[in-house]
């Protein structure tokens, strides 16, 4: 079955109908990593936005079983497909591993995840390098003229966001995670590492739950960080008077300097990827780091108190932002990967280390 | 510890000739490190015997030496050239061995000498198989099961341990060099006897892990601590099939993205804790149900893996190891492909790459055909495309064995499961016959224990071949896209459907299927690159390549190495390239070779890593447009299609098709060459067997020379002695090609051989060199030890050959370069044969000279004005000696007797002020070591042994060394009072045999001259030359090269060495 991959500047893409038949829209976005399909699939980041899978082949080792309701594990990241949409180039359906047990196109087809296949994946991420990503239709199958369901992006965190506050035992210590679509594996990443997890939606009441645990982390998420207002309200509200750790990832990192007092912008392509470089400023250490971002914190922006922490070494972008004064901190990329590389997970050691460091909650 | 400040003049090491398991990645390492280190106003001194290679070429090192790596040369070397630093990782196993030698002995502390890169207390972490495990241990990384011996007593006790099968591999060792798999009890002694036989003191017998999927990262890591995994491999032969000698795929495929990450990141932590600084790969054995691992080993130097991890990833691993030897960070290496970005990264790849190994089993005389954990392989291509069955079917292609890709009916077996359980050269043919016929993936995974998803992909292939049969009149487009992009030829598309190459062509055209050529950029398309590193793939939709006002010139590189074939066109294209770009040309380099310079993307304007044939050439010239192709740099592979593709409309430039053809072509040629009057061997055309013995006689009797007209890889040369011998040869001739008659030439006994290279204009002659062969006619030009300026030949005779060149270049009004072949024996002259393009010895005498005879060459193939200072042979104050490498011991079985199919697989050159000096250099750079305890002489007939009384009396009487001689040749020297101890021939004779003094060292030279044959044409002896293989001794079996070593022996015997860089010998 045919189906088409239309650009809001008019620049059309062939190919053939993969997961479920049907349509999408939204804003397109690609990545350059070459495995880790589901882990990216089920990154509640992406939700409103058709993702191109630029690797050429797609779906070589299969995919797991779903997981039981409330299960954290992995390589799903959320309990849903969070894209609108799939573009790539050559499927493999003839799939091998020990642990897949259906293609990738059976379960994108199985959540009614529309794709299309056979598309020239390099072509059309050059030209969304070039012209920077924009919106696209994803037309496939017989409901070519059905409505097309849109994801109102300027609230895209609430429909990411978990609807109630969930506590997960690991330890003696308790950290918040301020969720507005984080990937399950930070809260594994912080439960591997002996500490009790508190998520809850960015909704909460925030300074109330953090007076009741021993360190906050703002986690990642979808969209414009300035749709959430009320987040960098509050959060401002912790900045001033919460002298426990802070670390924001990625969503998290921009939260951070928006509530300090600094300023955001749109990337023309974003990060999105698996192989984002970057560079500690202080140590000049350097990173690979797994991304997905389109907006960053502008360096100059940031307020006295402030300092810019990492830089991406490729575009020299801001890659995390710390306090001089407490132990608040951010970061852009994401440190608990997944896909990507794991280099950065010390972070969460750090991290840790602080939490224990003062005296329990 | 790195000193921060920069090393003033550091020494090189090479790796000298190529050889098995060692081949010419090293030449393009060693470019990359000495280019980086040139960029930071480092001087370079290098080390390499290897003469036809780019890296030895002027305006490259500051110095070269032709010389041996061994501890001595590099020792009075590095003092000479008050040397400060110096670089072990860049010259393969021989500059790493070298290097722990110098260090080990204290030398390098003595001169003050740093090493750069990776420390040595790391090398031998990684080299000793025991230290490496200890220090694996340490971080809880896993590695198999084992116990390190160092005799043969206690493998057996540690096999029993361990219980069969178990795997033997020694350490500091090179191509999987001695080592295997042991399944039966029975021979687990031999295979540990083998193993300490390869020079190794330490055998390590383990756990064995075949069928476990085998997969590679290559890791870069910086002084200050920044490490970056810059590529994974995955093989499609699972552990047992050494990776050289697997087809490699790059990115894994099979990994999820968790175990992807585990093994990247155990990686990183043991790169680490081991403290390398620039490159290393990392080798591990993954189980293919729940996830678990081993790591077999680490090389913590470049390998032909990085080369194949730098052109699958754009990124530049050697340079960039070179830069991190001198203490620069990752972050502060530019990426030269984006211009923008750094080296600290990690590639993405928006394609798949296939390597795939060439062998050439079939010239090796007696050899198996089983493949395993020891390299045979002597070349590789890679592949590039958008799936595995696109790849692999392009891969085939490019290897040049005559399959048009993917064709399960290549090639019939006798026991298919056989051959899909037990790995061959054919291991593929054979999986894809099983999966045409039926056989379901899951058997050929549990026969050959090969993943799945390559059989999935490689079923999905067969499916569109069963769609293209069953297609029935003109080809739908759709069915022609889809076959297009799993990589069918037009030519198969045209044979399965019924059709011929050029309609499926012209259909295509009409439907427009044309393939893109898509960048390799590093960064799947997320920066611009500056660079144009493409491959055509009918997946992409786009031309990348920008149009150009400069005129472009189409330079075909030579494919995959091969017997006959390798660096030396290598440096003929880069050189050339070099010459069109000084023109303003923009040089197009096409070649699929990963282990080149000419695959550099900075080598030329334009790389394309694609196949070299006429359907991949068509296409590209539709592209880019150049305004010509040169189609004599790289070898036989292109020349061959010089013809089909000026039929096709493409404009050839130099010497025209027509005249390449007449070359070829031997009737032709032969008619040419008797209407201008130049003598030649008398030949015949045979059509059957019958009529065999009336033509010999025509021919004035044996011995004959037999060439298969059409050479399929595998129907070899043959000299048949004896009417038996050529029955058996034309049986198997005809076997191969039924419809193609044989060539029988006269074979000349004891007539020199003469080597001419030269460059022509418009017929006329720009630049000549002469050489000649030590060895007799009879050994091909390839194996013979090559002397220029000629030490032997007549006056007259060199008249001769440089009188027939000028007729010939005017006959063919050649314009380019060109080797002529001559035998010349007494006074007469006769041409063996004429390459209308670059020859094996082009590098040769154009450093022997100081001529660029590649870029004057080019420069009149392209219209531009040449001067050059004609060679006058008579006035060199030096001689020069090319000499073959062979590497028989790594091909169990093999007889290491020479013949007219060529077998060496490297060589070099060296130097002297006289030809024993340069001989004695030549060989011991290519391993001979002067005798010190004893010669065996096994000299076959008489005449032979009475050409060498003289040398006999000098190797005993002028050099002291005890002689031992087989039966006849004891009795010989007896009859003239030349004393020497009787060995036996073979182990079943009385007394010692001369296989047991080899094996124990009582020879370190052996001289084996045969001359009878039995019915299939082997000559007697096999199990000395053999036995002298397998002890490393050093083996003569042509009798004029024997007589020349000894003469050298004498004369030089007592002398000192002057140990001379390049520039000293030859004058600019
Ligand atoms: N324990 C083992 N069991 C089975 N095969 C093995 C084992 N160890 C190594 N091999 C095979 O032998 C090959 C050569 O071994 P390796 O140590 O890599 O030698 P080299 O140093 O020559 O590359 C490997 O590529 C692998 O296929
Ligand atoms: N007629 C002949 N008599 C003696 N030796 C010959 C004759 N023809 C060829 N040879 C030997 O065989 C070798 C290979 O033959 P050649 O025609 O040059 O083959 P190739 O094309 O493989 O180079 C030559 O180098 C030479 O030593
Ligand atoms: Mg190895
Ligand atoms: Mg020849």
């Amino acid at each position: 079955m045919r189906a088409e991959l239309r650009l809001e500047d008019g620049t059309r893409f062939e190919g053939t109908v993969f997961g479920a038949a049907g349509s999408a829209v939204g804003e397109v976005v690609f990545t350059t990593a070459m495995t880790g399909y589901v882990e990216s699939l089920t990154d509640p980041s992406y939700r409103g936005q058709i993702l191109v899978l630029t690797y050429p082949l797609a779906g070589g080792y299969g995919v797991p079983p779903d997981r039981p309701e409330g299960s954290l594990i992995g390589p799903f990241e959320s309990s849903q497909i969070q894209v609108q949409g799939v573009v790539l180039q050559n499927p493999i359906d003839r799939y091998s591993h020990h642990a897949g047990t259906r293609s990738l196109s059976q379960w994108l087809e199985s959540h009614g995840i529309p794709g299309i296949a056979g598309v020239d994946t390099r072509a059309l991420t050059i030209h969304l390098r070039a012209h920077g990503t924009m919106r696209g239709w994803l037309i496939g199958g017989e409901s070519a003229h059905g409505a097309i369901h849109e994801v109102e992006m300027d609230n895209v965190g609430w429909l990411v966001a978990p609807l109630e506050i969930v506590r997960y035992e690991g330890g003696d210590r308790t950290v918040l995670v301020i969720d507005a679509g984080a990937k399950d594996h930070l809260v594994r990443s912080l439960l591997a590492r002996g500490v009790s997890v508190l998520r809850a939606p960015f909704t909460a009441e925030v300074a109330a739950l953090a007076a009741t645990v021993d360190g906050v982390v703002i986690g990642s998420g979808p969209g414009d960080p300035k749709q959430f207002g009320s987040l960098i309200d509050a959060t401002r509200g912790l900045l001033r008077s919460y002298s426990r750790p802070i670390f924001g990832l990625c969503l998290g990192n921009q939260i951070l300097a928006l509530a300090a007092g600094g300023e955001t912008e749109k990337l023309p392509y974003g990060h999105r990827g698996v192989n984002q470089p970057v560079r500690e400023l202080q140590t000049s250490r350097c990173y690979v780091t797994s991304q997905n971002h389109g907006y960053a914190v502008i360096n100059e922006s940031l307020p006295q108190g402030w300092e810019p922490w990492f830089v991406n070494t490729n575009d020299g972008t801001n890659e995390g932002v710390r306090s001089t004064e407490q132990p608040h901190f951010g970061v852009q990329f994401h440190p608990e990967a997944h896909p990507g590389p794991d280099d950065t997970a010390y972070l969460f050691d750090d991290f840790l280390q602080l939490v224990h460091s003062m005296e329990k909650q | 510890m790195q000193s921060s400040e920069l090393p003033r003049r550091v020494l090189v090491l090479g790796s000298g000739a190529l050889e098995i398991g060692q081949a010419g990645e090293f030449d393009y390492s060693g470019s990359q490190a000495i280019k980086a280190l040139k960029e930071e106003g480092i001087q370079t001194v290098l080390i390499n015997a290897n003469i036809a290679t780019i890296q030895t070429s002027a305006g490259l090192a500051d110095r070269v030496y032709f010389v041996a790596i061994s501890p001595e040369n590099v020792s009075e070397i590095l003092e000479r050239e008050r040397i400060d630093a110096i670089l072990l990782s860049f010259g393969g196993q021989t500059a790493l061995n070298t290097g722990l030698a110098l260090e080990g002995s204290g030398t390098l502390s003595r001169l003050g000498v740093r090493v750069l890169g990776t420390p040595v207390r790391a090398i031998r972490d990684t080299e000793d198989r025991g230290l490496f495990i200890e220090r694996l241990a340490e971080i809880g990384v896993k590695t198999a099961r084992s116990y390190v011996c160092t005799t043969i007593e206690e493998a057996h006790t540690a096999a029993r341990l361990l219980g069969l099968p178990v795997m033997l591999r020694g350490g500091f060792a090179l191509g999987g060099m001695g080592s295997g798999i042991v399944d039966r009890e029975s021979d687990l002694h031999a295979a540990a006897a083998r193993a300490f036989g390869s020079g190794t003191k330490q055998v390590l017998v383990e756990e064995c892990l075949r069928g476990w999927k085998e997969i590679e990262y290559e890791i870069v890591r910086d002084s200050h601590d920044n490490s970056v995994a810059v590529c994974s491999m995955e093989n499609f032969d699972p552990m047992g099939v050494h990776t050289g000698e697997s087809i490699v795929v790059a990115p894994t495929q099979t990994l999820s993205e968790a175990e992807n990450q585990e093994l990247r990141s155990i990686a990183l932590r043991t790169v680490r804790h081991l403290g390398i600084v620039g490159e290393c790969n990392i080798q591990y054995a993954v189980a293919s149900g729940a996830f678990d691992y081993r790591v077999i080993e680490i090389n913590a130097r470049l390998s032909r893996s990085s080369a194949l991890a730098s052109k699958a990833t754009g990124y530049p691993l050697a340079y960039v190891a070179a830069k991190l030897s001198i203490g620069r960070r990752l972050d502060d290496v530019p990426n030269g492909v984006t211009g923008c970005t750094t080296a600290f990264f990690e590639p993405a790849l928006d394609y798949i790459v296939c390597k795939m190994p060439r062998w050439d089993l079939d010239k090796f005389r007696g050899a198996s055909m089983r493949i395993g954990s020891e390299m045979k392989s002597v070349g590789e291509i890679m592949a590039i495309g958008r799936t595995f069955g696109e790849v692999l079917q392009k891969g085939i292609r490019m290897l040049d064995v005559g399959v048009d890709g993917l064709d399960p009916d290549a090639h019939c077996f006798d026991d298919l499961e056989d051959a899909i359980q037990n790995p061959t050269p054919l291991r593929v043919f054979a999986v894809a016959q099983a999966l045409a016929r039926g056989t379901s993936i899951a058997r050929v995974a549990e026969l050959s224990a090969i993943d799945p998803w390559f059989l999935g992909e490689m079923l999905g292939v067969l499916e569109v071949e069963a769609s293209l049969r069953a297609s029935t009149g003109s080809i739908a487009s759709d069915l022609l896209r889809r076959a297009k992009q799993a990589g069918f030829s037009d030519r198969r598309i045209g044979l399965l459907t019924g059709a011929t190459e050029t309609s499926v062509r012209e259909r295509r055209r009409a439907a427009g299927l044309a393939p893109g050529l898509a960048k390799i950029d590093t960064l799947a398309a997320e920066f611009p690159a500056q660079t144009n590193y493409v491959y055509a793939s009918h997946h992409a939709s786009a031309c990348e390549v920008p149009d150009s006002i400069h005129p472009r010139v189409l330079i075909l590189g030579s494919g995959p190495y091969r017997i006959g074939s390798s660096v030396e066109f290598d440096w003929s294209c880069v050189t050339a390239a070099k010459a069109a770009s000084a023109l303003g040309f923009e040089t197009i380099m096409l070649n699929n070779n990963p282990e080149t310079v000419s695959t550099d993307h900075d080598e030329c304007d334009i790389l394309v890593f694609d196949e070299i044939s006429v359907e991949s050439i068509l296409d590209l010239c539709a592209r880019l447009q150049p305004v010509g192709v040169i189609v004599s740099m790289g070898g036989q592979l292109p020349n061959r299609l010089a013809l089909p593709l000026a039929r096709a409309g493409v404009s050839i430039l130099g010497t025209s098709a027509d005249s390449i053809d007449v070359a070829e072509d031997r009737q032709k040629f032969s008619a040419l060459l008797d209407q201008i009057g130049i003598d030649q061997p008398r030949w015949v055309h045979v059509t059957d067997t019958e009529s065999a013995e009336e033509m010999v006689s025509r021919l004035g009797g044996y011995p004959v020379l037999v060439r298969p007209s059409y050479v399929l890889s595998g129907a070899a040369m043959m000299v048949a002695h004896a009417h038996g011998e050529l029955v058996n040869i034309l049986s198997r001739a005809a076997k191969v090609t039924p419809e193609h008659p044989v060539v029988i030439s006269k074979f000349e006994t004891h007539a020199r051989e003469v080597e001419l290279d030269a460059v022509a204009r418009e017929g006329e002659l720009l630049l000549v060199a002469i050489s000649e062969h030590v060895e007799d006619a009879g050994v091909h030009s390839g194996d013979a030890t090559i002397v220029l300026p000629p030490q032997r030949l007549y006056l007259p005779t060199i008249r001769r050959v440089r009188e027939i060149a000028t007729q010939l270049a005017r006959a063919l009004q050649i314009t380019g370069p060109f080797n002529i072949q001559f035998l010349a024996r007494n006074d007469e002259v006769k041409v063996i044969e004429c390459n209308l393009r670059a020859s094996r010895s082009l590098p040769f005498v154009s450093k022997a000279t100081n001529r660029d005879f590649a870029g004057i060459a080019m420069r009149a193939m392209l219209g531009a004005p040449v001067d050059v200072l004609p060679i006058d042979l008579l006035e060199l104050e030096y001689v020069a000696v090319k000499s073959p490498k062979f590497s028989f011991s790594r091909i169990a079985g093999a007889d290491p007797m020479l013949g007219v199919e060529m077998t060496s697989t490297g060589e070099v050159g060296c130097f002297g002020h006289d030809l024993g000096e340069a001989l004695l250099e030549s060989l011991i750079a290519t391993g001979f070591r002067i005798p010190k305890n004893g010669v065996l002489l096994s000299l076959g007939p008489v005449i032979d042994k009475y050409a060498f009384y003289d040398e006999a009396r000098v190797l005993m009487e002028e050099l002291n060394l005890p002689l031992f001689a087989t039966s006849g040749t004891f009795d010989a020297l007896s009859a003239v009072d030349i004393a020497s101890t009787r060995l036996a021939k073979h182990p079943s004779e009385a007394g010692p045999s001369a296989m047991e003094a080899i094996e124990r060292g009582l020879v370190d030279l052996v001289i084996n001259i045969p001359r009878t044959f039995d019915s299939e044409g082997r000559p007697d002896g096999y199990l000395i030359r053999r036995a002298a293989i397998d002890a490393r001794v050093p083996l003569v079996t042509e009798l004029k090269l024997a007589r020349a070593i000894v003469d050298a022996l004498r004369t030089r015997a007592g002398r000192p060495r002057n140990l001379l860089a390049w520039d000293e010998i030859v004058p600019n």
